[in-house]
């Protein structure tokens, strides 16, 4: 997978943590993974389509996530309560719309659909031959995984320059 | 949350009236309590541009702050359709996405602002203040706008 398609991702989330839970957060493992994905707390995931395709789950501690909640609220929030996935949508929809709209600036063009909760425990890969790349991120109240799946669709890219041109 | 000096509206000194629209409940709520801190009143929510559009008709807020990917109908078309209906009408769009092509979309159909989101109360606060008071709908206040204690 091309680095500098996921690099937007990465330093995206990392302001967004920064800004909303007010201390660092920090890059403690990094992982490939061919097959599925196991969601491990609160997720969203969001997918987009165009010259790049693919698909971002985040994946949130639910601690963490009330951090964020209580942060966006203005009020104590508990990881139990029932506003967490919602936060981690919201959470979601800030860092991929962040990162897709560097990567826009950069001149790739593609779509953003709405988030999406994910309520089941095994999510499918995102496509034939596309391999995930899982970012954990370590913050003061829980881990948060970034998993990035997507495609650049070069050709799809070459259409367009030669319709420009001519 | 920050209070903010009350923004009123000048010609009867009432709060000004907002409408949201966001497919996330979640983000209304943090929007919903910006506007609180700015002295404001939520009078309508929508979670998708076609509601946005009866909701706008019905409830004819002073603003509208509005998402812009949202399922069904998107807010740039929601947008267009609004302001083609209600020329006068006063929308922020408040977006993570926030590309050029997304801005230029949406002003050009009438949006008068644009904030990215995580939304700063204290960016949100100066745009909405920036766009009543062009439009003489609220007296102007101190700059910075906190309240003092």
């Amino acid at each position: 997978m091309r680095m500098d398609l996921i690099q937007p991702f990465i330093g995206s989330l990392d302001a967004v943590l920064a800004e909303m839970m007010k201390a660092p957060a920090r890059i403690v493992d990094l992982t490939m993974e061919p097959e599925g994905y196991r969601r491990k707390g609160a997720a969203a995931s969001v997918v987009f389509r165009g010259q790049i395709e693919g698909r971002v789950v985040l994946d949130m501690d639910p601690g963490a996530a009330a951090q964020v909640a209580s942060f966006l609220t203005g009020g104590e929030v508990n990881p139990n309560e029932p506003m967490i996935p919602e936060t981690v949508c919201e959470l979601a929809n800030m860092v991929i719309g962040n990162a897709v709209t560097q990567l826009n600036d950069r001149g790739f063009q593609f779509k953003v659909f709405p988030p999406e909760i994910l309520t089941q425990e095994q999510c499918e890969a995102a496509g034939q031959d596309s391999e995930a790349t899982i970012l954990c991120f370590e913050t003061p109240n829980g881990n948060v995984h970034l998993n990035i799946s997507m495609q650049y669709h070069a050709r799809r890219s070459r259409e367009r320059s030669s319709v420009t041109v001519s | 949350m920050k209070q903010f000096e009350a923004l009123t509206r000048k010609n009867d000194h009432q709060a000004v009236r907002y409408l949201v629209v966001d497919d996330s409940v979640f983000a209304r709520k943090s929007l919903a309590k910006m506007i609180e801190s700015f002295g404001g009143q939520v009078v309508g929510e929508a979670g998708d541009g076609c509601t946005a559009i009866t909701e706008y008709a019905r409830s004819k807020p002073d603003i509208v702050l509005m998402d812009i990917t949202m399922p069904q109908m998107e807010g740039i078309e929601a947008v267009e359709r609004i302001v083609h209906e209600h020329p006068d009408a006063r929308i922020v769009m408040v977006s993570s996405v926030g590309y050029q092509d997304n801005i230029l979309a949406a002003l050009q159909k009438g949006a008068r602002h644009f904030v990215q989101k995580p939304v700063k109360p204290d960016a949100l606060y100066e745009i909405i203040r920036y766009v009543l008071n062009d439009d003489g709908v609220t007296a102007p206040v101190g700059a910075g706008g906190e309240k003092s204690r």
